[in-house]
Formats: C-alpha cells, structure tokens, sequence
C-alpha cells in the first residue's frame, strides 16, 4: 500500500461552517475498507450555566503546522488512507460542530485508534482558542490535555527541533512519542 | 502610470519595464508602494539607531493574553543575545496583568513551542500562548 501522506487540513474563517460530507469523501478510497470519524458539537451548559455561544480563535499558521505534525505521528504509529481535520474560528452557536476528524484505513482498528490520538493531540498541542459566552459572562476555555502537556511543550529541544509535534524518537520498546505529540503507547497506558 | 512605473522599477530592478505594462490592477501596485515607504525608512532608522547590540521581534498576544495587554501584537527591541525569558520579563513590565497567566503559558517562537532559554534574533516572531482550549 501507498504511504503517500494524503492530509486535508482546514482552519476556517468565520460563520464558515465544516463541510462534514466533503471531509468524509476526501479520505474515501476503494482500498480502504473503514473510516472513522470524530465530531465536536458546542453544548448548551457548562457547570449548570447557560451557554449562549462558543468563540474560537487560533494562531493559524502555527495550528496548521501542528496538526500536519500530529497527521505526521500518527502516520507513524498507524496504517492510515488518508486524514481530514477541520476545526472552525469565530462564533459557533450551541449544537454546531466545531471540529470535525475523519481518517481512513484499510481496516477499522488503524482508524479508530488514530482518529482518538489526533483529537486528544489537537486537544493538547494545538493553539486553538474558546471563550465560552453565558448569559452573564463569559470566559476562555482551558483544555485538561493542554495543562498535562505544558511542561513538555516547554522542554528544551534534543534532536528532532522544537517542533509542535515533535517526530518519534525510537527507543526500545519501539513506538515512543516525545514532545508535544505523544504516541500510541501514552494513548494505551491511559486507557488501562 | 509613470509613478507607479518607477515604484515597480526601483523594486524590480530598473530592466524590467517591459513587464511592468502587463500589470493591469494599479491596486497592487499601489499597495507595494505604500508598504515600502510606511515600512523601510522606517526600519532602517530603527537599525541605525540601535546598532548592532539589539534585536526587533513581534511579538504576538492570542486569547487571555490579548484581553489583559489590550494589544493583538507588537514590536520589542531587546537587546542582542535576550532569550525568549528575558523578552517576557520585559513584556511583563510593559504589560504587569500578563503576570496573571505566567504559571500557565507557553511561549512559541517562529510558530514553534520553544523553552523560554531560546535565544531571539532580529525579527523573530513570539507567541504568547496561553492555555489552549481547542475542540
């Protein structure tokens, strides 16, 4: 099978919203026999308050060279066709979706894995920005995945440069993430 | 038409007048002007001025960071060998309420995640990336 990194990725401007369907057709390939997705909608509360809107912004060139980073890492821990990531900017009303991830694989368990590490590492790494707008107030967001991440953003860089997503380093046990981006192996620890 | 003819030709070099008639939107032509002669003047001023012993970087505000400095970015001099910790402890005299997020950003220098050891050169770009909330 090819390895050709086949990525689509979409920051969008204002009242721009994702295209689900051509997302999902970009990754379909007759040699690929599952597709997985993820979808981000904007819920109504937060901690029994009501959200009115959701407000995204993001240092783009910066969230587009980390997504293609994480596309990277889990090219290489994975099998994948193709990857679609699309995450929308500016207000986005209760219901709609705010980020979109769809991959490819030539079986389901390839897709399903990778497409849990890539929304776990936008989560983490990527800078995105929501501010929350209740009836009275509103706030700016703050990831958990980001907070566990920070110290590690911050490390200083060994071989592989500063990247956001930093490639693997291969160590012994084999797969091994490292930097902002973290591999199959951390995904699989959390999940024990 | 001459005018705009000796902008192009000054940027282009002087033997490229016969491309120049292909541009047909004087639009773009006036919009490269008046980027040379609001910026370059300028920036060579700047760099006389200082010398060789400091550096200019942008510096950019995202999110909280930009609600508490009130500005989305801005240009500092610091001077030459400044690690990105050093142009944060000058940006924090400039802007005290960035305090309030110091123990939870991160820096990205030149759209990367970097340690605030990273040394800064001349036109670098830094980011002042406070907790992201992506998804």
């Amino acid at each position: 099978m090819s390895d050709e990194e086949r990525n689509l990725i979409e920051i969008l401007e204002e009242n721009t919203p994702i295209d689900i369907n051509k997302l999902i057709n970009y990754v379909q390939a007759p040699h690929c026999g599952a597709i997985a997705t993820f979808s981000g909608t904007t819920r109504d509360t937060f901690e029994g308050k009501t959200v009115l809107e959701l407000r995204y912004e993001a240092y783009v060139p910066m969230a587009i060279r980390c997504i293609k980073s994480i596309c990277m890492s889990a090219r290489s821990s994975w099998d994948l066709g193709s990857i679609a990531v699309a995450h929308r900017l500016g207000p986005v009303s209760v219901g709609e979706t705010s980020v979109f991830v769809a991959i490819s694989s030539v079986h389901r368990a390839d897709t399903l894995d990778a497409c849990k590490f890539v929304i776990d590492e936008i989560k983490a790494s990527v800078p995105i920005w929501k501010k929350e707008v209740y009836t009275n107030g509103e706030v700016w967001k703050e990831n958990s995945e980001f907070v566990e991440r920070r110290e590690e953003l911050q490390k200083p860089s060994s071989d592989n440069g500063n990247e956001c997503c930093r490639k693997k380093v291969s160590t012994d046990e084999g797969h091994r993430g490292r930097g902002c981006c973290t591999g199959k192996v951390k995904i699989n620890d959390e999940m024990v | 038409m001459s005018e705009n003819s000796a902008g192009i030709g000054d940027l282009l070099g002087s033997s490229r007048t016969s491309f120049i008639y292909q541009f047909k939107s004087s639009d773009i032509i006036g919009t490269w002007q008046s980027m040379e002669m609001e910026n370059m003047p300028e920036k060579f001023d700047r760099e006389e001025e200082k010398g060789n012993n400091s550096v200019e970087i942008k510096v950019l505000f995202f999110a909280r960071a930009r609600d508490l400095t009130g500005v989305s970015e801005m240009q500092l001099a610091v001077s030459a060998g400044s690690t990105a910790h050093d142009c944060l402890n000058k940006l924090i005299l400039t802007y005290p309420s960035l305090e309030e997020i110091r123990s939870c950003m991160v820096l990205a220098l030149n759209e990367e995640y970097t340690p605030e050891s990273a040394v800064v050169k001349n036109r670098d770009e830094l980011a002042i990336i406070p907790p992201i909330s992506g998804g």
